[in-house]
């Protein structure tokens, strides 16, 4: 058994009120371990001081890969490799090779995002998530404090997730 | 509201269209009539008319070609050309691509009777008004649609300028009479299908493609489908419109009912607008080429107006936010027309290519007329212009519009809204001149002056409108959720 996280976790019942208590919780030099909510709060990513995802970026280079790999293909294969006389077209006939490397792109840039989240966010087939608190799923929000992190005593953050709003708040010790 | 309660809205906003605006815009009107006049009066006397001086070049001289297969045509009396030399070089040149596709195309009886009428500088002069009012007609029209789709799906983020589309709608009955009046005016030269001596057995330019299509392509049933949509359209608008200005005047929080009932609206709205510009882009633009069709023409041409009406919608929001107005629409806002831009641009590509790579690759003869008209017909007259459009509408929204960044700046917003207006603007031009002015279409001053014409008109039209409403519907039940837009 490796050593207990402890967390100081906050049931909140609304989302207009966890994003303001984000915002007053880190501005008194609080760190937030997480954030659990039933639906995607808008404009909370920036109050919980998270950078861009670089999602975009990695889909661009799969699907530039795709669009490389299907075209370089296609003109290797009919125009030098077996080249065939369809229709009268010429060898390398580029528009008939559109649809194809425009396939490749989609498939390559959708695929590859995928396995890339999963990988970052540490998904796949049999992962193990930490929940702090199952209504998390239902109607309530939950903010959780990983308690060693912070300087703050316990009382005093217990109070600050109060103060701010929270209805509930608990003390989980979670043995990872 | 939480985190975003600094965020507030000026509910009396409102655009004002001083005498100074109003001057500049008809200033521009004026210029553009007298270019427009002054490009007539050159074509008249016979500058940049030449029947395409390659015409007279070896490589389209084929007198083979004009005897052998186009008596009739050779017999024709030369009307349309100043001297002898423009009509015999003209005769070349067409009879060489009314050769091609028409003779292909599987009728060779009545190949002769395609240009039976060539195009003056009079078919380029309709051609030129019929494209302008078909743009910008196109650009309100879609203004409107906007409006009906967020109202539909109960979109809230586009609340806050929903005022600016709707505002289009005032240059329908402009536009609407503009292309009635273009047409009956200048059917005979723009639309082959209404010459009434195709439909005539007897005749020698009797047409037996066309005499298939008489059920749909005839005067009477055009006109009245044509009167019909652009009446349904404008009407809804206005209803739209004033469900709109009486919320204003008699709605609250919590009151829903004039929402409620400008969705019902909208969705009668879309489907007139879904049935309708599918049969528009038959009829005003794909009948020009009567033999030829697509079934995917309607959306084509749809994807065309839409992305040009998503550029003309952030050009004109971005344009009152640089003088003062609508402080609550941000970056945001900004940030999905972007998207939208970007998206329907790449729709775009997506059907021009659909139809351009199915046609190109099963090379049948009577489906591949279109697209040699376009590309090597008149020694290769339009291939420049053709090719190239694919940049504005394409290359360039793609990588230029394809970072979150880009998307959320108003200057980038404005450089890609206005390569998408030239780009589909132009694209329009490759629909309409191949198939009217055939070789003698260009770019000179009756384009330009027609085009700074009809764009300040709608200028006018459109300002006129946004000023008389204030700018944010205060009583829309969304208008909080727009205020807050945030992505």
């Amino acid at each position: 058994m490796s050593a207990a996280t402890n967390f100081l976790v906050g049931v909140y019942e609304d989302d207009d009120v966890i994003m303001q208590a984000c915002a007053d919780i880190r501005q008194q030099g609080v760190k937030i371990h997480e954030v659990y909510s039933p639906f995607p709060i808008h404009g909370i990513d920036p109050v919980l001081g998270y950078k861009r995802s670089r999602l975009n970026v990695a889909a661009f280079m799969f699907g530039i890969t795709g669009t490389i790999i299907a075209f370089s293909m296609q003109v290797i294969m009919m125009g030098y490799d077996w080249p065939m006389n369809i229709g009268g077209k010429p060898q390398v006939a580029v528009p008939s090779f559109v649809p194809v490397s425009f396939e490749m792109t989609i498939l390559m840039a959708s695929l590859g995002m995928v396995f890339t989240f999963l990988v970052v966010s540490g998904l796949g087939p049999g992962a193990r998530k930490l929940v702090l608190d199952p209504r998390f799923s239902d109607d309530k929000f939950i903010l959780a404090i990983d308690v060693d992190k912070n300087t703050l005593s316990m009382e005093d953050m217990a109070n600050l997730l109060k103060r701010t709003g929270a209805t509930e708040v608990s003390h989980k010790e979670v043995t990872a | 509201m939480g985190a975003h309660s600094h965020k507030s809205v000026n509910l009396t906003d409102r655009y004002v269209f001083d005498g100074a605006g109003q001057r500049r815009v008809i200033i521009g009107m004026v210029v553009g009539l007298a270019m427009f006049a002054l490009g007539v009066i050159l074509m008249i006397s016979g500058v940049g008319m030449s029947h395409d001086d390659h015409g007279a070049s070896a490589g389209h001289g084929t007198e083979a070609h004009a005897t052998a297969g186009h008596d009739a045509h050779a017999a024709a009396p030369a009307d349309h050309g100043k001297s002898d030399a423009h009509a015999e070089a003209g005769h070349d040149a067409k009879a060489t691509a009314g050769h091609d596709a028409h003779a292909a195309a599987g009728h060779e009886a009545a190949a002769a009777h395609a240009d039976h009428h060539g195009p003056t500088w009079l078919t380029r002069v309709y051609a030129n008004l019929w494209l302008n009012s078909l743009f910008f007609f196109g650009i309100a029209l879609c203004g409107v649609f906007f409006v009906a789709i967020n109202y539909a799906a109960w979109a809230g983020w586009s609340a806050g300028f929903i005022r600016i589309p709707m505002a289009f709608g005032s240059y329908l009955p402009v536009g609407g009479a503009f292309i009635l009046a273009v047409f009956l005016l200048g059917h005979s030269e723009l639309f082959h299908w209404t010459d009434a001596s195709l439909y005539d057995k007897a005749s020698p330019n009797f047409d037996p493609i066309l005499y298939g299509k008489k059920a749909f392509l005839n005067l009477p049933f055009y006109l009245s489908r044509m009167v019909f949509f652009i009446g349904v359209w404008f009407l809804l608008w206005r209803m739209i419109r004033a469900l709109s200005v009486k919320e204003d005047a008699e709605g609250g929080p919590k009151v829903t009912k004039f929402y409620d009932k400008i969705i019902v609206l909208a969705a009668v709205f879309i489907i007139t607008f879904a049935v309708g510009t599918s049969m528009m882009a038959w009829d005003w633009t794909m009948s020009i080429d009567s033999h030829w069709y697509s079934t995917l023409f309607g959306w084509y041409h749809f994807a065309s107006w839409w992305v040009s009406a998503l550029s003309t919608i952030a050009l004109t929001v971005i344009y009152l936010k640089e003088k003062g107005h609508l402080q609550h629409v941000n970056e945001n806002h900004i940030h999905d027309l972007g998207k939208f831009m970007f998206g329907f641009s790449v729709f775009w590509t997506y059907l021009w290519f659909s139809q351009f790579m199915l046609i190109y690759y099963a090379n049948i003869p009577e489906e591949i007329a279109y697209f040699y008209n376009r590309i090597d017909a008149w020694d290769q007259h339009y291939r420049l212009g053709f090719f190239f459009m694919l940049v504005p509408n394409f290359l360039f929204p793609l990588l230029f519009l394809m970072t979150r960044a880009s998307k959320r700046s108003f200057l980038l917003i404005k450089i890609a809204a206005f390569a998408i207006l030239g780009g589909h603007y132009l694209d329009f031009y490759n629909m309409i001149m191949p198939g009217t002015a055939k070789d003698l279409g260009g770019f000179g001053f009756t384009e330009f002056g027609a085009l700074l014409f009809f764009a300040c008109l709608f200028i006018y039209v459109v300002s006129k409108s946004v000023a008389s409403l204030p700018l944010v519907p205060k009583n829309h039940p969304m208008l909080e959720e727009s205020i807050h837009h945030d992505i």
